[in-house]
């Protein structure tokens, strides 16, 4: 094609329908990338709000303003909206779907209306969640991890919830599918494997992981139902079943998820750094490999949830090994981030901000990790706070940071305006004490011996709980500061250039926001990724 | 001052399972602080207006390999730390006591050679003593912090702990694995003694075959798991004495004395939230009615009837 193609915004009308529903028909990936965030816009904050809850509840021993029957509730509806809902999807389906295409030089993702379609599944499966909160003989109170058999016994909306996590599994499988093919078959000429940024590196491993892990937790939740429905012995003893069992299913997937959540993340820190330290990524070949050696070697561990739940002494020496193991390539990747700051020219933007703290609260989550892989410490440690404190280390730490990161990163591509950065700032240092506060004297207190999920504790735990409580607060109060000046931004922001940060990937070298088909003649890849010479 | 300090383990777990945290932490403290100051120092370093034009580092992989070999080695260290300190507490010696351990919702119950049921776990300080352990309902887990000991207590199976306690004194029993309403409120006593106190304390129970029909059924249904006999406070009001005394419960939050008679324990069983006793909340304690059979609720009336004052 000779004749040029007039500039037209993706966000601009371009369907034959108009308003929300030129939206809905829309199988442009920047689209649903952008739908599916504002859906998880939305289950975050409830799932915030419900931790806020648990947070008050807890801010002085016996009940403060629930009965445990309502707490259970809540941190079991906390956790599946948060697990399921909003880390799984987060950033592939957010930022996967809104720069993957652009970043390996392609229109869009290979399959667009099974893309669409995914979206679809996703908000019925977050329709079906939210429904079994309200409905059946009252929230399901067995925690996200639906252990049997108080899960296949309590008389509570159990079926409603595990099957909404059913439905949400086979938007993951889709999604993962979709991008598989894309990054095999899409990628811009001259774009050869190690030629392709981190980012799509990471989702591509993700991916994989979504494709061959998530039927695992889609059958096992199947087995549930029909335990509950047809009395089938699969898990309960007094029908014959074995508890364990649904343990081992349910960490065959739920684990690997994990990686689901933080591989992509530490994808999008690999973008990050090299743009604001203007250097080339160091280490590039280690970590696009380190991702595949997590998402494989992932796999293999799923046991380390389970030391003392009555395994074999053999499984839980293996699955102790081979956690250790798993733990090498994470530590790979965070020297090459350091050492891609080493003699780079480091602006210190809201974006890098967020990466230096995600570097810092990931490491923390590792490395406390370390102790739940070595059996002798996890006897002490599982099943109490410290558990909860490692997990949202690695989770909101990492994932969630990360994904603050990657929307102060690309939301001038994304609307072609700019928030403003001192206010962003400020919020990044809030949410980072805030977070501290709210999480750090949770190891504390689960070293002291606090089991979680208990509505209510013994008294030499208070301060710690309090002192959580307070960082809670700090932390909405951060979160609300950041969520408001980005709104602010997409209102009345400052229009932004193509490439504000000096970034070297393609999504750089395209309009802000991008136009409909991202290029207007295919582009050519010839050199490496991140290179400033 | 320091002749104060207790050097004694309070289990013969707790100096291996403290070494392993010792040696994780050891290390992991040393690379956060380390690798923070460096990303610091380089991002102070390196700023934009000190550092205009970056400069672009060839890759090394001598570094690299350094980097990926010495975390390998740290992390076999702390495996290994974890292995030693962990393959003992799988290993029961053959003189161990037996203690027969039953969970259920919500409670802990401890049966000693000779029937004997207790709803602590007392025991003579410096014998080896294994929990064999099963559960009645749902999974459980019995977690004894001060001794560093905690294994699951699954339907179906039994399974087990041991460890040597070492140290006199009350330690928290809690359970660690979610199961249900009262969760949190799953919690009993290990009560460290001497020897010869532990003896004068077995001999003092007397055999579950000699119990009362009325307290046998309460034992099923784990009331004594909430509600004990010896006047401590539970998670609900203790049945020393129960009978005839006056009690200030809420009727829909309204504070009303009531004298204790058969008709009420009839409905304290029956609609606990119906009458709630002062400083208790409502909603802790499920209905029986249907539960235990009328004849059974009426035999443990029967039983509370006779409970003593002291």
């Amino acid at each position: 094609m000779t004749t040029t193609i007039p500039y037209k915004s993706y966000l601009e009308p371009h369907g034959k329908y108009r308003g929300l529903l030129d939206w809905l028909t829309s199988t442009d990936h920047k689209r649903i990338g952008l739908m599916y965030m504002y859906a998880i816009g939305v289950f975050f904050m409830i799932g915030v709000l419900l931790g806020l809850l648990m947070r008050i509840e807890l801010f002085s021993p016996g009940e403060t303003i629930m009965g445990p029957q309502t707490y259970n509730g809540i941190f079991t509806v906390h956790g599946v909206i948060m697990i399921f809902m909003v880390v799984i999807p987060g950033l592939s389906a957010v930022f996967g779907n809104l720069f993957m295409p652009i970043m390996i030089g392609a229109k869009d993702v290979a399959f667009p209306k099974l893309n669409l379609f995914s979206w679809y599944i996703f908000i019925c499966g977050a329709i079906l969640a939210v429904l079994s909160q309200f409905t059946g003989n009252g929230p399901p109170d067995t925690g996200w991890t639906f252990y049997a058999p108080y899960s296949t016994q309590t008389g509570t909306n159990v079926i409603m919830a595990v099957t909404a996590a059913f439905v949400l599994g086979f938007s993951s499988i889709l999604t993962g599918l979709n991008f598989i093919v894309t990054i095999h078959r899409m990628r811009a000429p001259g774009m050869t494997w190690f030629k392709m940024p981190l980012f799509p590196w990471a989702l591509y491993s993700t991916a994989w992981i979504q494709l061959l892990a998530t039927p695992i937790v889609g059958i096992t939740l199947l087995m549930l139902i029909a335990e509950r429905l047809f009395k089938i012995g699969f898990f309960d003893p007094a029908l014959g079943g074995d508890p364990i069992l649904f343990q081992h299913l349910f960490w065959i997937y739920s684990h690997p998820a994990v990686y689901v959540m933080i591989l992509p993340a530490m994808g999008v820190i690999t973008e990050i750094i090299p743009t604001f330290c203007q250097r080339k990524v160091f280490g590039y070949k280690a970590i696009a490999l380190s991702s595949i050696a997590i998402a494989g070697v992932g796999y293999l561990v799923w046991g380390h949830h389970m030391f003392t739940s009555g395994m074999s002494f053999t499984a839980r020496w293996v699955f102790s090994f081979l956690t250790f193991v798993v733990a090498v390539p994470s530590a790979i990747k965070v020297f090459s981030w350091v050492a891609t700051m080493y003699k780079g020219s480091i602006a210190l933007k809201t974006p890098f901000l967020y990466s230096v703290a995600f570097i810092f609260l990931f490491m923390i989550g590792g490395l406390t990790g370390l102790s739940l892989g070595s059996l002798a410490t996890d006897v002490h440690v599982h099943d109490t706070a410290y558990v909860v404190a490692h997990f949202h280390y690695i989770i909101f730490g990492g994932m969630g940071f990360a994904f603050f990161a990657a929307l102060h990163y690309w939301f001038p591509k994304m609307y072609g305006k700019m928030y403003n950065q001192r206010i962003a700032d400020i919020a990044w240092l809030i949410n980072f004490i805030g977070f501290n506060i709210l999480y750090f004297p949770q190891f504390v207190l689960g070293l002291q011996g606090m089991p979680r999920r208990y509505f209510d504790y013994l008294p030499q735990f208070e301060t710690g709980e309090i002192l959580s409580t307070i960082g809670g607060f700090i932390l909405f109060a951060g979160l609300i500061m950041m969520i408001t000046n980005l709104i602010n931004g997409y209102r009345k922001g400052e229009k932004a250039l193509d490439n504000p940060w000096g970034g070297s990937t393609l999504e750089w070298t395209i309009p802000s926001p991008p136009p409909m088909e991202n290029f207007d003649t295919p582009p050519v890849v010839s050199n490496e990724p991140y290179d400033y010479e | 001052m320091f002749t104060t300090y207790d050097p004694q383990y309070a289990s013969n777990m707790v100096e291996g399972v403290d070494t392993a945290f010792m040696v994780i932490f050891g290390i992991s403290f040393f690379f956060l602080i380390g690798i923070t100051a460096v990303m610091i120092w380089f991002i102070i370093r390196y700023r934009r207006n000190k550092h205009p034009k970056a400069i672009q580092v060839k890759d090394n992989p001598a570094l690299e390999i350094t980097w990926t070999v010495i975390p390998t080695i740290l992390v076999m260290i702390m495996f290994y730390y974890g292995y030693i300190a962990f393959s003992p507490m799988r290993d029961v010696p053959s003189d161990a006591r037996v203690v027969k351990t039953v969970a259920k919702m919500w409670s802990w119950e401890f049966e000693y050679p000779g029937n004997k049921l207790s709803s602590e776990l007392v025991l003579p300080i410096n014998e080896p003593v294994v929990l064999e352990m099963v559960s009645l309902d749902v999974v459980h887990s019995l977690f004894i912090s001060a001794f560093r000991v905690k294994e699951d207590v699954v339907p179906g199976v039994t399974s087990y702990m041991w460890f040597i306690p070492e140290r006199l004194g009350n330690y928290e029993i809690l359970c660690t694995e979610y199961c249900g309403l009262n969760h949190s409120f799953m919690e009993s006593v290990a009560r460290i003694v001497t020897r010869e106190q532990f003896d004068t304390w077995l001999d003092s129970i007397p055999a579950a075959t000699n119990l009362d029909e009325g307290l046998v059924i309460m034992r099923n249904n784990a009331c004594t798991g909430c509600h004990s006999m010896d006047g401590t406070k539970l998670v609900g009001p203790s049945f020393q004495g129960i009978f005839g005394r006056t009690e200030t419960v809420l009727i829909d939050g309204t504070p009303t004395q009531v004298t204790v008679d058969s008709a009420y324990l009839y409905r304290s069983i029956t609609d606990p939230d119906y009458e709630v006793a002062e400083g208790y909340n409502r909603g802790l304690m499920k209905s029986y009615k249907g539960v235990i059979q009328d004849k059974d609720i009426q035999t443990i009336v029967q039983f509370l009837m006779t409970l003593q004052k002291e």
